[in-house]
């Protein structure tokens, strides 16, 4: 049974393939549109089917094989040659087609599929009026091949063909409206600011293999268990940390992050399933899969906890001054990606993954929520004219408000399970500062987010009157989703209940084996002590609660609030508002300087090696050919002529003889024979 | 049967020639007719060239050092030169590959070309014989004819059917690579002597060649003068500028033919003859030439990113590609050779087809200007597709052929000896490639279609679109399955490295235990 799991990811890519082949078949043979139920069909079954399979698999694996990790190479990819270890020895470069399914990697299917299946259904609502129905299916589908594929890969490489797959999704679906100019470009942004990202992945993939001989997870994983934990900056370090950046790229974290807010060009689903719950956690579920890397080394360890940290924070401070529905949620989860990393740098592995899996369930159902307020304001994005729309939009509503309490960290909802975990780890093992600051950041989440809620469903109504007319809550195929992930929202933290609750933590014990975590870093040195930890609890509830008395003052209480204290610090909010201007600097700093270097390479191109180099040698070529005519001209042929002008004068000299006149020749004859004759008689010449 | 299989190489070289004969007898006015001999000799000529292929590894003809369906015949004994044709798999697979392309770059130009059609037919086939010959060649002087051979038609396509500035770019074109061959002309003729006092014998047999040994010194001398020859026709850096010129100016096809095969002959010729012969010399210039191959990816990208024609940005690129290719080559481990060679293959087929997409256009608007497209995406749905999959073939998509091409020379550089620090450069270019193409699709394909003059270009049409797929199929093919291809370059590759590192096979296989191919599960405690 498990053998067909290569299924899971190939469904959808056939999904993908068919209503790709088939739509461009139509177009081009016969001008018209592929059916939009046909497209439905295939992408829902396909997506569907993928999602039952998997739930199988994980059934048969854990359920009733009892067995916690499937591995198996299907086919092989690419066998190259050898080349030589940096501890000496060959080794044979062979990588398979393979796939493995454990713990680690059967949450993410399900999730990927579970989550991805829902946002499917919503899409056929919310794309239906798109001309460009089949093309958005085509790539929605293939997107989820290549998740899967990333997921469910046994080795390196193939975990970086889902890698840059997703990516090329993330840049055809954020590109997808590509008639606008900002489509395009945020879509070619993306594409390469990843790219940079995943220069690091090939280095670190690179270094994994000089090192360990392959790049299979399991023949890497269980050499570096037997690793102790490095000291300073040796291969591990530099490995990790190259993996990281990759992890940077993907999971938009300081400071490749910038990609990701414009990354809201594409439409509101695609943000949703991409940009909230699966594409960008990658870099999560890379760095948790590579723990055994990563926790023998403490620096690199330490470099992933800051960076997640100051990601949090900092992304939160952006999502204060955004207006844009999207962008908010944009930076939102800039922010809780960072939360993530936080989670993975200070050792929490589980608690990173956890929260990848409530952020899925609670962002996915934000975002599905902000594209039905979208679509009920006429693709109005901006919350300054929303305001009152919870009347008109009941479900929308509700669902959202289960999505902000649970980003919001109140329990029992998903997000408050989640993120404590994370925090308590960050104090527990030892990090109080990251975990001060995480707490900090928190009541930040909090604010930010009932801002939303507050600017877009409460208060005053702000559209104008046309608008209002037409706001219309939403069709079943898009409210059922809504519907599915509140449910999610609520009882998805469930899985992971803490120590003091007095039940086990399943989750963490579920994903146990996936761990091998050097015996010092396993994160038992800290005591253990549940008041302190009820106490940690009570204080993030709190400062969670705070958020949400300030953003109600601000925003529903004493509306113009936040204006009047914007108007104080209004330098400050401009710079924050445009994102501290980061975008601006990156501009000046490389895609300007590249662009120059560019010119000025072709300007040495074209002049210096072209026209200096080639065309001088022509024309030095031409100077000396020139120097050679004119010696040609005037001494070779000078010679020549002279030699000819010699001849010339002899000729006329004898031509002189050549009268014609028999009286001159006889004169001549005569002439000569006397000269003979004196000659001869005065013994000149000697007969 | 047995006759074929026999001449086999000498009747793929040959081949084309029959169509070029057949051609010079049909009527002038009888285009269709030139047109139709031209597609079938070039298609057969592609179909009799696969049992290179299938009948590779059959014992019947492999000969001495590997090489197979080995062809000698006496030619000019008082020098020593003998008339010999065999191939190993480098060969096998370029010679495939030249097949491949010389019928789709045949076929691209049915519509394109409208003037003197019988001529520019009948060079077509004439440089197909030359470059395959180049490939067969077993014997210097035989190499040397048939390099030169090619080297005319080529002219002629580009200062006959060209762009405007057709006869600057021909005469250029020409001359750099007259220039090259020269000095390559007087490195052979100094092996060749030094041979005949080392042996007592006059030879040109490129294997005799590889087993003499040279000294250091003559290794040195020879080896420069070998590198000018082969590195103009790469392009290496700073050897590249007469690549753009030929290659804006060159009619579609004679591109698809330039950047597909022509160039390969640069990095062949590395791979053939410099490296097995002038081993110490190759290790002596390693790294002044790695940090060549280096300024040529990183300036080839950084001039493509800047370009305002899309010919001249296709052909920036593959400066910068190329450039990878010889990093793998003189990086000289197994992958790094590997991925070289399988590179030159990617290259072929992704620069081959992306001039083929420039084609498209050009024949419907006769600009290849950039700034004169935007939008068609909106009117060439299938286009757009293949210009996409093609686009990420270049820029390595894993999946696609070039991903592995890359990825193997740069795992293979950053694991050989001290030169680590060049694979980890050579990523820049990744990223840089990444940027070119995507902008340049970007500025062609998306957007809303501003100018007038595109509202109504018509999608790919059926030829169109068949000149497409093989090349479509070939990069998923190498994408997903490459080992299919690099099995045939595991002994040649071998063969090249004993001679450039002699240790190298010396250190042992190190223990790395490898994921058994069955069902492997651990049982929980």
């Amino acid at each position: 049974m498990l053998d067909y799991i290569w299924l899971i990811p190939i469904l959808p890519l056939a999904g993908s393939a068919l209503i790709g082949l088939l739509g461009l078949a139509k177009l081009w043979y016969a001008g018209e549109k592929l059916n939009k139920k046909i497209v439905s069909v295939i992408a829902l079954a396909s997506v569907g089917l993928a999602f039952l399979l998997s739930i199988i698999l994980v059934y048969q694996l854990f359920f009733v094989e009892h067995k916690e990790l499937f591995s198996k190479d299907f086919l092989t990819w690419i066998r190259a040659g050898s080349l030589p270890l940096a501890e000496g020895g060959l080794a044979g470069f062979e990588i398979s087609w393979g796939f493995q399914l454990d713990p680690l990697s059967a949450v993410m299917i399900l999730f990927v599929t579970g989550v991805g299946f829902l946002i499917h259904i919503y899409s056929t609502g919310y794309m239906w009026d798109d001309t460009g129905y089949y093309r958005f299916f085509s790539y929605l589908n293939l997107f989820m091949f290549a998740m899967l594929t990333l997921v469910l890969a046994n080795n390196y490489l193939m975990m970086f063909v889902g890698w840059e797959g997703v990516g090329l999704c993330s840049y055809l679906l954020i590109g997808f409206y590509f008639e606008k100019k900002s489509a395009g470009d945020a879509g070619k942004k993306a594409f390469i600011v990843n790219r940079i990202g995943d220069a690091g992945f090939i280095l670190g993939m690179m270094l994994v293999f000089v090192h360990f001989g392959s790049l299979h997870f399991e023949t890497v994983f269980q050499k570096a268990a037997e690793l102790p934990v490095e000291t300073g900056t040796g291969y591990l370090f530099w490995a990790t940390v190259c993996f990281f950046i990759g992890a940077c790229g993907k999971s938009a974290q300081i400071p490749l992050y910038v990609w990701l807010s414009d990354a809201m060009e594409g439409p509101t689903p695609v943000s949703a399933l991409i940009h909230a719950a699966t594409m960008v956690t990658a870099g999560v579920y890379m760095i948790c899969r590579s723990n055994a890397l990563f926790s023998r080394s403490h620096e690199a360890m330490m470099i992933v906890a800051v960076v997640g940290t100051l990601t949090a924070i900092y992304a939160a401070t952006i999502g204060f001054a955004q207006t844009d529905i999207k962008r908010v949620l944009a930076y939102s989860t800039v922010s809780q990606l960072g939360y993530m990393f936080a989670a993975l740098g200070v050792g929490a592995f589980v608690g990173g993954i956890f929260h990848v899996v409530t952020h899925a369930f609670f962002k996915a159902l934000l975002f599905l929520g902000s594209g039905s307020v979208i679509m009920a304001m006429h693709h109005e994005q901006d919350m300054l004219k929303m305001g009152g729309l919870k009347k008109y939009l009941p479900w929308t509503y509700a669902t959202m408000f289960v999505g902000t309490l649970a980003i919001a960290g109140i329990p029992p909802f998903a997000g408050f399970f989640s993120k404590d975990e994370i925090l308590w780890k960050a104090y527990s093992n030892g990090h109080p500062v990251i975990w001060a600051l995480l707490w900090i950041g928190a009541g930040m989440t909090s604010f930010y987010m009932f801002r939303l809620l507050f600017l877009t469903f409460w208060g005053k109504e702000r559209m104008d009157e046309h608008t209002r007319h037409h706001i219309h809550e939403s069709p079943k195929r898009v409210i059922y989703p809504l519907v599915a992930l509140a449910g999610l929202s609520v009882i998805g933290g469930w899985i992971g209940l803490p120590a003091w609750t007095g039940f086990a933590n399943k989750f963490e014990h579920f994903m146990e084996p996936v761990l091998h975590l050097p015996h010092e870093a396993s994160g038992h040195h800290a005591a253990h002590s549940t008041s302190l930890e009820l106490l940690l609890t009570g204080a993030s509830v709190a400062v969670a609660l705070l958020g949400i008395f300030i953003a109600y003052r601000f925003y529903v209480a004493r509306p113009g609030t936040a204006d009047r204290i914007t108007a104080k610090i209004r330098g400050v909010y401009q710079l924050v508002y445009r994102k501290y201007l980061i975008d601006e600097l990156y501009d000046a700093l490389f895609v300007n300087r590249a662009k120059n270097l560019g010119n000025i390479c072709f300007f040495f191109d074209s002049k210096f090696i072209d026209g200096v180099g080639v065309n001088g040698s022509a024309a030095a070529t031409r100077g000396i050919s020139t120097i050679s005519k004119l010696f040609d001209t005037y001494v070779v042929d000078g010679l020549v002529n002279l030699i000819g002008w010699i001849n010339m004068q002899l000729n006329r000299l004898f031509t002189a003889f050549q009268t014609g006149m028999v009286q001159r020749y006889a004169l001549v004859a005569v002439f000569g024979i006397v000269v003979l004759i004196l000659v001869y008689y005065n013994g000149l010449l000697d007969f | 049967m047995e006759f074929f299989m026999d001449n086999i190489l000498n009747i793929v070289c040959y081949f084309p020639l029959v169509g070029m004969i057949l051609i010079m007898l049909t009527k002038r006015e009888n285009e269709q007719a030139v047109k139709w001999i031209a597609n079938i000799t070039a298609f057969i000529g592609f179909i009799i060239s696969i049992p290179l292929l299938t009948a590779f590894n059959n014992p019947e003809y492999i000969g001495p050092d590997g090489f197979r369906f080995i062809y000698e015949h006496s030619w000019i004994p008082m020098i020593g030169a003998t008339y010999k044709f065999g191939i190993d798999g480098i060969s096998m697979l370029l010679i495939l590959l030249t097949t491949l392309l010389g019928f789709i770059s045949i076929l691209s130009s049915w519509t394109a070309i409208k003037e003197r059609i019988k001529e520019y037919y009948a060079f077509m086939l004439l440089l197909q014989t030359g470059m395959l010959g180049v490939f067969m060649a077993m014997d210097f002087l035989v190499f040397y004819v048939f390099w030169e051979i090619m080297l005319v038609p080529m002219y002629f396509l580009i200062g006959v059917w060209g762009g405007p500035r057709k006869l600057y770019a021909a005469i250029k074109f020409f001359l750099y690579t007259l220039a090259g061959s020269v000095l390559m002309l007087v490195g052979i003729l100094a092996i060749y002597f030094h041979q005949f006092q080392e042996t007592g014998v006059y030879s040109f047999d490129i294997l005799g060649f590889q087993k003499l040994g040279f000294p250091p010194d003559l290794q040195f001398w020879v080896f420069l003068a070998f590198f000018v020859g082969f590195a103009i026709k790469v392009p290496m850096f700073p050897f590249h500028t007469w690549l753009p010129d030929a290659h804006v100016q060159a009619p579609t096809a004679g591109s698809v033919i330039l950047a597909g095969v022509l160039l390969k002959m640069g990095t062949y010729g590395f791979v053939r003859f410099s490296l097995p012969m002038f081993p110490d010399a190759t290790m002596r210039f390693m790294e002044p030439l790695l940090i060549l191959s280096l300024i040529g990816i990183i300036y080839g990208a950084l001039v493509a990113m800047m370009q305002k024609d899309m010919k001249s940005l296709v052909a920036y690129s593959s400066v910068s590609h190329l450039g990878f290719v010889m990093l793998g080559v003189f990086a000289a481990t197994p992958v790094a050779l590997q991925g070289g060679i399988l590179q030159m293959i990617n290259h072929g087929i992704s620069t081959g087809a992306l001039f083929l997409i420039v084609g498209i256009v050009y024949e419907r608007r006769h600009t290849r200007l950039i700034a004169d497209y935007g939008g068609l995406s909106h009117i060439m749905p299938v286009y757009a597709t293949v210009f996409l999959i093609m686009t990420l073939s270049s820029i390595g998509m894993p999946g696609l052929n070039g991903f592995i091409g890359e990825f193997l020379i740069l795992q293979g550089t950053f694991a050989a000896p001290g030169l680590w620090i060049y694979a980890a450069l050579a990523v820049i270019g990744i990223v840089l490639g990444a940027a070119y193409m995507l902008w340049l699709y970007q500025r062609v394909m998306f957007g809303k279609i501003e100018n007038p003059l595109n509202k109504a270009l018509p999608d790919l049409n059926l030829r169109e679109l068949a000149t497409f797929v093989p090349l479509i199929i070939l990069a998923f093919w190498i994408g997903i399955y490459p080992s299919f291809f690099t099995k045939y370059l595991d002994e040649p590759v071998q063969a090249i490295v004993e001679r450039v590192r002699p240790d190298y096979y010396k250190s042992e296989m190190a223990d790395i235990p490898k994921l058994p191919a069955e069902n492997k599960s651990v049982h929980a405690e």
